[in-house]
């Protein structure tokens, strides 16, 4: 990756009793999660990245301009190109819906002209329009936060920060929100760093990972490998799961199911109709992939697919964490298999041994023509 | 106006004359006083605030004793009068109106500082966030934010100004046309045992405070209600 396209950041300090010291490089594409325990430091960094805290040594270059660096150079907030979406929205009591959303957006008729993001763009993506003319305490938490996302994206930044957009709201107003998010990653090519400590934003939203604990950064790269690293956290979690890219091959409606292919294999799946090349966010929990020596006579699993076991770890005294590559020569995607420890000797199983991977369940991500 | 004896309007001709540039001044030179001493983090900021509030616990006497040191021959107000070749600022409409400022500062400043800190960071923040710099964050977000404030700050220094006696007598010295107020009149019509122009002027005086009162409360209930 060249300077030009990535994002570069290292914080260093101490505040109060609270110690600092993280450094990461993202591509400065797609959405990069921030992922980590609530107090891990994850909004001290992002406030960092935006100029909002100034820790002295730190450095932040994003898309080779330098927003701060250890020689003292440091860009005060407002003049860094950046959207930044707070935990609660925030937007200003005094002015309306429509005066929010344009406060931050870039003044006089030429600017406007050539700006990439389009006011009507933004309210028809968010699907604010009705909101327009009313005061922000006559909205709902929910309608609230996705004003506060067309606020930011107006400002036509660079980059994109979001702490914890959805922390602060109820599960509806949720649901609600998490397609409006995968459909701004899917039309604005905008990077993205999102905060969050909800597993599950993770897997339907990011591309790569950024895992914190205790202020410091213990890993970080394309969601895929760490989620399949079983030296991190991720892969030993209970709710342990592998997001893969499924592109379609064929639609069989008969039965309502997808053959995606993914890299060493190809999957079947349930879903809504979908149309061949189209690309889909595949996840598989680890506690649904169980492994068998040969090919399974008939079975009910529609998904059993030769791989080889890259390791192995130990979750606790009776249960084992195996990485598998897909494919016969195991080159392909991984998968989790959370197998008892038992059936691991049972099978005599060890790093590189061939196996059969039987996945009970697959869940895809929904595609941009289910959201509405 | 008719009917009206003018040793009786006259003085309230004077009196908003004075409370209405006293509040303007006020507003002018309290608000980026408030504003700092809401989000300064300077140790010594409180010292500060405290010097700003002395009126409010010094007997009028005291505060009018220095301001008429201050004002007069010897001190700066003699100084500045010497500007257009006057001896003094004391006994002049001038120096009540520098005197009122003073002694309002206080409840002009209280309030706009409440307002300011009330906001918060986060407004600010985000007004950075949405490449507002400093100064605009401040006429756009901070200002209107703290609107209640300032108009509760502007009440009560208008007030205050109609309603001071003791520093104005000290001042002023109660000169018919020049610097003699409604305070000040009412006490001398008492003095002479006027009271039924003592009466006109000081039942006025309440129905001004009650109108004030209202209007303040009617605004702050309009301020809520456009919030949500």
């Amino acid at each position: 990756m060249s300077e030009g396209e990535t994002i570069r950041a290292a914080f260093k300090g101490k505040l109060g009793s609270f110690s600092l010291d993280a450094a990461f490089v993202a591509p400065a594409k797609g959405v990069t999660a921030l992922f980590g325990p609530s107090g891990c430091g994850k909004t001290t960094v992002l406030r960092c990245i935006a100029g909002l805290q100034r820790l002295p040594d730190g450095l932040c270059v994003v898309g080779g301009d330098v927003w701060q660096d250890p020689n003292g150079a440091f860009l005060p907030t407002f003049r860094r190109p950046l959207g930044y979406v707070f935990q609660e929205a925030s937007l200003f009591a005094h002015l309306s819906v429509r005066r929010n959303l344009m406060f931050g957006a870039p003044r006089g008729e030429g600017e406007a002209a050539k700006g990439k993001i389009a006011f009507d763009e933004v309210v028809e993506l968010l699907g604010i329009k009705a909101l327009l003319d009313r005061a922000p305490g006559r909205l709902s938490g929910g309608e609230r936060q996705r004003v506060a996302i067309g606020r930011a994206l107006l400002t036509e930044p660079k980059l994109l920060l979001m702490d914890e957009p959805l922390s602060a709201l109820d599960r509806t107003s949720k649901d609600e929100i998490l397609p409006f998010l995968e459909r701004l990653r899917d039309r604005l090519s905008l990077p993205i760093i999102y905060i969050t400590h909800a597993i599950a934003e993770v897997e339907r939203l990011a591309d790569q990972i950024v895992l914190m604990e205790k202020g410091r950064v213990i890993g970080s790269g394309p969601l895929e490998e760490l989620q399949s690293d079983p030296t991190l956290p991720l892969a030993i979690a209970r709710d342990a799961a592998v997001t893969l890219d499924g592109l379609i091959e064929a639609y069989d409606g008969r039965y309502g199911l997808v053959t995606l292919s993914v890299r060493g294999g190809s999957l079947v799946a349930p879903s809504a109709a979908a149309s061949a090349g189209e690309h889909r966010r595949v996840r598989v929990i680890a506690g649904d992939v169980s492994l068998a020596l040969g090919p399974p006579g008939l079975s009910s699993i529609l998904n059993v697919l030769p791989a080889r076991v890259a390791s192995a770890n130990a979750v606790d005294a009776n249960e084992v964490v195996a990485v598998i590559a897909l494919g016969p020569d195991g080159t392909g995607a991984r998968l989790l298999s959370r197998l008892t420890r038992r059936s691991w000797e049972a099978l005599g199983l060890a790093e590189g041994a061939s196996v059969y991977a039987q996945v009970k369940a697959v869940a895809l991500a929904p595609g941009r023509g289910e959201l509405g | 106006m008719p009917g009206i004896p003018s040793e009786i309007w006259v003085p309230i001709q004077l009196t908003i004359e004075l409370a209405a540039i006293t509040t303007l001044s006020l507003l002018v030179v309290a608000t980026p006083l408030a504003w700092w001493l809401a989000r300064s983090r300077a140790a010594w900021k409180e010292a500060v605030a405290a010097v700003v509030s002395l009126p409010m616990v010094l007997p009028p006497t005291v505060l009018g004793f220095y301001l008429l040191i201050a004002l007069g021959p010897d001190g700066p107000g003699g100084a500045i009068a010497s500007l257009w070749g006057a001896r003094t600022l004391a006994f002049t409409f001038t120096g009540l109106v520098i005197a009122s400022i003073v002694a309002s500062m206080p409840f002009v400043v209280q309030p706009i500082r409440n307002a300011f800190a009330a906001i918060g960071d986060r407004p600010l923040e985000v007004a950075a966030t949405l490449r507002a710099s400093p100064r605009r964050a401040f006429w756009t977000v901070a200002l209107p934010l703290a609107s209640p404030g300032l108009l509760t700050g502007a009440v009560l220094g208008f007030a205050h100004t109609v309603g001071e006696f003791g520093v104005i007598l000290m001042i002023g010295g109660n000169i018919p046309g020049r610097t003699r107020v409604m305070s000040t009149a009412i006490f001398d019509f008492v003095e002479t045992m006027r009271w039924r122009e003592a009466n006109m002027l000081a039942g006025g005086m309440v129905v001004f405070a009650f109108a004030v009162i209202l209007l303040m409360i009617l605004i702050e209930k309009r301020f809520a209600r456009a919030r949500g």
